[in-house]
């Protein structure tokens, strides 16, 4: 297992549009990728369940990746919120 | 004559016929089936076939409203495939045996509620995206067509809401205005109905049964009103303000494009004052040639902890990467005198206005300047961005500010972090730096005068103090002076000055400003094609 944490820097948060981009990202890989954030959890490869964590500017999502690709999920999930989240 | 109030989203007006658009009553009956798995692939049929139509609405979008607005078409699509989305379906058929149009409204429905209950606003908002694709879905599965417009000519659309695939697919010339009883300023509908600039009225409490088609009615964006059926004397001044507004705004689009250049060819900058990351779209809509002022404020202000390096790293990145090789000047940060922080412990102070603010904070607690420093220098790499520093009075200070640069350069270069050196220039705004200008602009690349604050310091007027508006005069010679002074000895050194406080943005002044050799105006993204008519119809050589 993988994991790492993540403070969101995009004025609006996990909205629709990245939120879109993340699911097709994780669907890419077959290890399981579960968004954390304040108890809440969502799979990346669901869009309204990430959708529905809210997750806004400056709250702090952890991403743990379970698999047999999770090294280069976790790689690519990684460069993913650095670009565009 | 009956009026009612809304939410304005787009100032225009206009008088015209009504259309309502009613919607087929999406009312599904829940019948049994008997074999779950054709039912199945019914819903698998039916949602390859929105997701071609959606895919045919993203593109009409992309031509009509631009791309980032078409992007909601594309995350519909995305909706459509999803997992928990698609599941809740197949489980209810096969467990309930029930047809599926009525478990798609179920499960749009269930979804939809969960996007409604968040605590966010935009989310809030999402709510309607759920209820489309569900309502694409059931048309679809049911065989009914799209809600119609009855009416082919150009009218004022009346409905209840407007779902976003109900706003594009309307033929643009076809809508005069929009006027909805349900709707939020975060609705897709009403930011398609401003990148359409077509007067739109949301939250106005109708009762649609009482409106019918072809009334005659007047939507005025301006006040937030719509008038049904309007008596003769509203309908005529109506019709003279439309027509103002017409002229007004044919003249502007036909500015779009233009240099800022007067009739007898000095080219004068013409930039735009920004607040926030998101004042861009304003900043390229409006045609501005750069920013000239992005307050960097707002990273601060609502929060209560300093923002990291990289927090600011990535705004500063997207704003000069959004606006691609034009000029992006970052004023660093103005904090104190009426911008008030907690985390900054600042404490009171009897006089705010000439206290610990802005570049003393600054230089007194390098710590939080060279965090900025470092996010500005490494963002510079991805754009044209150019740093000024707020509130100088002296030589010493630039002094102090370069030594902090060249350390926070220093650092970046052992540490292996790319960033480029960018422009620097200094805010004029106290009548100590228009003194020393002379000296001031061997050290830097740019003067920015900040007419705002140099006004009250140079006439002892404290401008939120009511008392003194009759001794309070924006011409004050005293001020124009100074400006010409800065200018003058900006440009005996080979340097550019502008200014970036609210004169700018006054027209009365602009030919006296152009003909004084001010560099660079910039304004408010709303008033930059009212300022380029004025420099264009500015002639330097007649006097």
């Amino acid at each position: 297992m993988k994991k790492f944490i993540y403070t969101i820097k995009d004025e609006v948060g996990i909205h629709a549009r990245p939120a879109g981009l993340l699911v097709k990202e994780a669907k890419k890989y077959s290890s399981k990728i579960v968004l954390h954030k304040d108890g809440k959890t969502a799979e990346a490869g669901k869009l309204m369940a990430v959708m529905g964590l809210g997750v806004k500017c400056g709250q702090t999502v952890e991403v743990e990746i379970v698999g047999e690709d999770e090294e280069a999920a976790y790689e690519a999930m990684k460069d993913f919120f650095e670009k565009n989240l | 004559m009956r009026q009612f109030t809304g939410k304005s989203v787009y100032k225009g007006i206009v008088l015209g016929k009504v259309s309502v658009l009613r919607k087929q009553d999406d009312q599904v009956r829940r019948k049994k089936i008997e074999d779950a798995e054709a039912e199945i692939k019914k819903v698998e049929a039916a949602t390859d076939k929105a997701k071609e139509q959606l895919q045919k609405l993203y593109e009409k979008a992309l031509k009509e409203v631009g791309e980032a607005n078409a992007a909601i078409f594309e995350v519909h699509q995305m909706m459509l495939e999803d997992d928990d989305y698609l599941d809740s379906i197949y489980n209810m058929i096969r467990t309930q045996l029930v047809n599926a149009s009525y478990v798609v409204a179920v499960t749009g429905d269930n979804f939809a509620q969960m996007f409604a209950g968040m605590d966010d606003d935009y989310m809030k908002a999402r709510a309607a995206d759920i209820k489309d694709i569900s309502n694409r879905l059931i048309r679809i599965l049911e065989g009914s067509g799209e809600a119609e417009l009855s009416s082919g000519q150009p009218s004022i659309i009346v409905a209840d809401d407007l779902s976003p695939s109900e706003t594009v697919q309307m033929d643009k010339d076809k809508i005069l205005a929009l006027v909805t009883v349900h709707g939020s300023t975060n609705s897709h509908t009403a930011i398609l109905a401003r990148t359409m600039n077509i007067p739109a009225l949301i939250g106005v409490p109708l009762n649609l049964e009482e409106i019918q088609d072809g009334m005659t009615a007047v939507v005025d964006g301006f006040k937030g009103e719509v008038t049904f059926e309007p008596d003769e004397e509203l309908c005529a001044q109506t019709r003279i303000k439309v027509e103002e507004e017409q002229e007004k705004r044919c003249l502007l689009e036909s500015l779009k494009g233009q240099e800022s250049i007067t009739a007898d060819g000095r080219k004068v900058h013409l930039y735009a004052n920004i607040g926030s990351v998101s004042d861009v779209g304003y900043v390229l809509e409006n045609d501005a040639e750069g920013i000239g002022l992005f307050r960097s404020e707002f990273l601060y202000l609502g929060r209560d902890s300093f923002p990291t390096e990289e927090e600011q790293f990535h705004a500063y990145k997207q704003v000069a990467q959004t606006m691609a090789g034009k000029k992006v000047i970052i004023r660093t940060l103005d904090i104190g005198a009426d911008k008030q922080v907690d985390y900054f412990n600042l404490g009171k102070e009897d006089n705010p206005a000439m206290g610990y603010r802005a570049i003393r904070i600054c230089l007194k607690q390098p710590d939080i300047f060279k965090a900025q420093l470092r996010a500005l220098l490494r963002a510079a790499v991805f754009g044209n961005i150019s740093i000024m520093y707020p509130m100088i009075t002296s030589e010493e200070e630039v002094e102090k500010i370069y030594e902090i640069v060249g350390a926070v350069e220093n650092e970046l270069d052992e540490q292996g972090i790319p960033y480029r050196h960018p422009e620097q220039g200094v805010m004029i705004e106290t009548p100590a730096a228009v003194m020393v200008s002379d000296e001031l602009a061997g050290m830097v690349d740019f003067f920015s005068i900040g007419t705002n604050d140099l006004t009250q310091y140079t006439l002892a007027i404290d401008r939120q103090n009511e008392k003194l508006d009759d001794f309070y005069n924006p011409h004050h010679k005293a001020v124009l002076r100074m400006i010409r002074l800065v200018v003058e000895n900006a440009h005996k050194h080979g340097k550019w000055a502008g200014i970036c406080g609210e004169l700018g943005a006054d027209l009365s002044l602009t030919k006296e400003f152009v003909c004084m050799g001010v560099d660079e105006l910039s304004v408010a993204p709303s008033m930059v094609l009212k300022i380029r008519k004025a420099i264009r119809d500015t002639d330097t050589s007649a006097k």
